[in-house]
């Protein structure tokens, strides 16, 4: 007898939860029925993550890097359903073993990037990286996994919380990290991610004012334009790079001063 | 009133700082490739002080800004970035110790143009100035230990756009990393303040920086479009107002330019009610009537913990009153003139408004000069977030009072603005300092101090402040490219 197997529906994850699209409507990539968000989904997405930022920045970075390192650990035991949403095993393992490189880097981070500044005064003065807030990432075409995690992961690692545009083409490798995600202790609304139409969603995020840095997957006139209205951080996606400067992007240097007296 | 009075009561004899150590042609060129360029048309700066003309000063258009481009270009690909690191650095440690023996000259001349307070050009502007250029000549061969394994890169030609509010000071803000990290650039000051950067070229003459590594267009806001829309300009640095940075912002789009912008601000300083008074008192003056509140990082949002704000605002009021305003070129003088008729206009426009949205003005009892620009020290109280005073940057010599119950109200006050370039905060207890501080959302918190500035120290926004750190090794990255971060797919 043969067993009929259940078919996945692949849906949006905003808040922690898997959402249909608000709009009801699909597109077909992969040869799969896949959710295509609205502006209202991408709008609600935002308003969560902004909800989301006070956690997750709020947590101790020892607590961001353990609970990034239990991304990499869910990813591990998904790797061959990664696998067939990708280009295979060899961009799950080095996905994976990105991700817990960054893990590394969240307690860290602020001794590279920040420190005591020998200031020419009777003054203490430090400088500390603080997460920019919510980022807006468009992601790469592809890879269709590690082209996302490469991005995703130093947004994470420097505490900000993130709406993803999904790869317009590969969606379903973008929604099984988001399952990882939601098994992972990762807070719900620190991810979002949404699947529909880049050049539907991402003129929305690129002007959305409660958006505070975006991520693009090429230089593009019209959303850099859109960016501005709210000064925007505007970084492109390097291609296969693996840097803390990729954590610093998204990262606002704060400096504070005290006098020092009796 | 007789309180009043007898705070008022000394009068002080004038003490004028001599003019005569500045020499002003009756016209200056554009200082393009190292040499004076003749200008197409030229326009009359003046002394905010006084009306007084100075010098006739060019308004460069495209092709100007095109010759000074050229020039950049030109120097960068020749010997400039062919010098060694550690020669380049003397250049600019020749610059600094230029600018040291010329101190008093390029303080008289910044006061007389600029109308800020002798005493804030003599202590403020340039000893920063010239630290700014000591600090930033070391880097120059040190840059791979402040970027590891990056392989940093000058970038190329530095267009940089600057304010009136501290022009030879934003100046060195901006020239000194860009010479620093190997760039050479195309600087244009700001069109009511051009005569310090101007002078400067004197001192590039003196420290035989090879031609064209700075080049200097004065004008007014076309020369910024020209600058900022020249296609071989590699990199835009502005300060100014965040509504012409969101312009560069759009006008760059597209352009894979590199850009830093450090834009607007209405900081709150917040005091708690176990602060020390007489300091916070202190501290308030200092953040906004510092350089007459042209201050983009001012402390223009007093935010008081309601119990403490009668004594607080009454011995502010009464250190109003002892503030002198006036010629800024009197040794004595706190308040100088107000930069140009322009910023008057806008300053008297918001506070018409805080006075028609129901706000309470207090100014103290002040005599004014009759000729020039001049605003006086101005208070209010009862103001509502909503208020325009609270939520425009007035960038004058005007403070607007609110209050709060509970730290987190402080913070969610302070917060609630879209600027986020700096803030005070004025307490005795340590870990409410650092509560505090971890929470406003600010590039810049003075704790129990305010208004202070170093080259070794980071300084920009968060949110619609800006993006990018001018000082500390931070300022450097936005100077450089790095060749070790460029990988592609697979690699």
């Amino acid at each position: 007898m043969t067993r009929v197997p259940v078919n996945k529906t692949y849906k949006l994850y905003v808040g922690g939860a898997f959402p249909r699209s608000e709009s009801g409507r699909t597109y077909e990539a992969e040869a799969h029925n896949i959710a295509q968000a609205s502006r209202k989904d991408l709008r609600d997405a935002v308003r969560i993550a902004r909800g989301a930022t006070a956690k997750w920045a709020g947590m101790t970075a020892y607590n961001r890097g353990q609970v990034l390192y239990r991304v990499a650990e869910m990813m591990e035991a998904r790797a061959s359903e990664l696998a067939e949403l990708c280009g295979g095993r060899e961009e799950v393992e080095r996905s994976v073993d990105r991700v817990v490189w960054y893990a590394g880097w969240t307690d860290k981070i602020a001794q590279v990037l920040g420190g005591a500044n020998p200031v020419a005064g009777p003054y203490f003065n430090f400088t500390m990286p603080e997460p920019t807030g919510v980022v807006g990432i468009v992601a790469p075409g592809e890879p269709a996994l590690l082209g996302l995690v490469s991005r995703l992961a130093p947004v994470l690692a420097g505490g900000n919380t993130a709406v993803v545009v999904a790869s317009e083409a590969h969606p379903r490798a973008a929604i099984e990290l988001a399952e990882v995600l939601a098994t992972s202790d990762v807070p719900g609304g620190v991810v979002n991610v949404l699947t529909g139409l880049r050049d539907e969603l991402a003129p929305h995020l690129a002007s959305h004012l409660d958006v505070d840095a975006l991520d693009l997957d090429r230089g593009d006139a019209e959303l850099e334009r859109a960016a501005a209205d709210n000064v925007k951080r505007v970084v492109f996606a390097r291609g296969d790079t693996q840097s803390p400067y990729e954590i610093s992007s998204f990262l606002e240097l704060k400096t504070v001063w005290h006098p020092m007296g009796q | 009133m007789t309180e009043e009075l007898a705070f008022r009561g000394f009068e002080y004899a004038p003490a004028p700082e001599s003019r005569s150590i500045v020499r002003l042609e009756d016209a200056y060129g554009l200082f393009v490739g190292g040499r004076w360029r003749e200008p197409a048309e030229t326009y009359t700066t003046i002394s905010p002080a006084s009306e007084e003309p100075l010098a006739q000063v060019g308004q460069a258009g495209p092709e100007d800004v095109g010759a000074a481009v050229a020039a950049a270009r030109e120097a960068f690909a020749g010997q400039w970035s062919a010098l060694r690191p550690a020669e380049r650095a003397k250049y600019l440690y020749r610059i600094a110790r230029l600018l040291q023996e010329r101190a008093r000259e390029f303080a008289v001349l910044e006061s007389l143009n600029g109308g800020k307070p002798i005493k804030e050009s003599r202590d403020v502007d340039l000893p920063l100035a010239a630290a700014h250029f000591f600090y930033y000549a070391g880097w120059a061969d040190k840059l791979e230990y402040a970027f590891p394994n990056r392989r940093p890169r000058p970038i190329g030609v530095a267009g940089q756009i600057i304010p009136w509010n501290f022009p030879l000071l934003m100046l060195a803000w901006k020239i000194a990393p860009a010479l620093a990290a190997g760039n050479t650039v195309v600087l244009k000051p700001a069109e009511t303040t051009p005569l310090t950067a101007l002078l400067f070229c004197d001192v590039l003459r003196q420290a035989e920086l090879p031609r064209g590594v700075v080049n200097i267009v004065t004008g007014d806001g076309r020369t910024g479009a020209a600058l900022v829309s020249h296609p071989d300009v590699d990199k835009i640095a502005f300060t100014g107002s965040t509504e012409v940075g969101k312009a560069i912002q759009r006008e760059l789009a597209g352009t894979g330019k590199g850009l830093t912008l450090e834009l607007g601000g209405k900081a709150a300083n917040i005091v708690f009610d176990d602060a020390p008074l007489d300091q916070a008192v202190e501290g308030i003056v200092n953040g906004i009537f510092f350089n007459q509140g042209h201050v983009c990082c001012a402390g223009s949002r007093l935010l008081v913990q309601e119990s403490i704000q009668q004594p607080l605002i009454d011995k502010l009021k009464r250190r109003l009153g002892t503030l002198r305003v006036g010629d800024p070129l009197d040794k004595n003088t706190d308040v100088g003139a107000i930069n140009s008729a322009a910023q008057l206009q806008r300053i008297e426009e918001l506070v018409a408004a805080g006075e028609q949205e129901g706000a309470e003005i207090y100014q103290p009892p002040c005599r004014l000069p009759e000729q020039g620009y001049w605003f006086a020290p101005t208070v209010f109280t009862n103001v509502a977030q909503s208020h325009r005073i609270a939520q425009e940057e007035i960038f004058g010599p005007v403070l607007s009072a609110l209050t709060f119950r509970t730290p987190e109200e402080a913070v969610e006050k302070a917060n609630n603005t879209a600027y986020g370039l700096s803030a005070g905060v004025w307490t005795e207890k340590g870990s409410r300092i650092l509560w505090t501080a971890q929470r406003l959302r600010a590039g810049v918190v003075w704790a129990n101090t305010f208004n202070r500035f170093d080259p070794t120290s980071p300084f920009g926004g968060y949110k619609e402040s800006g993006f990018g750190r001018e000082g500390g090794l931070h300022g450097l990255e936005p100077y450089l490219r790095f060749d070790g971060d460029a990988t592609e797919w697979g690699g």
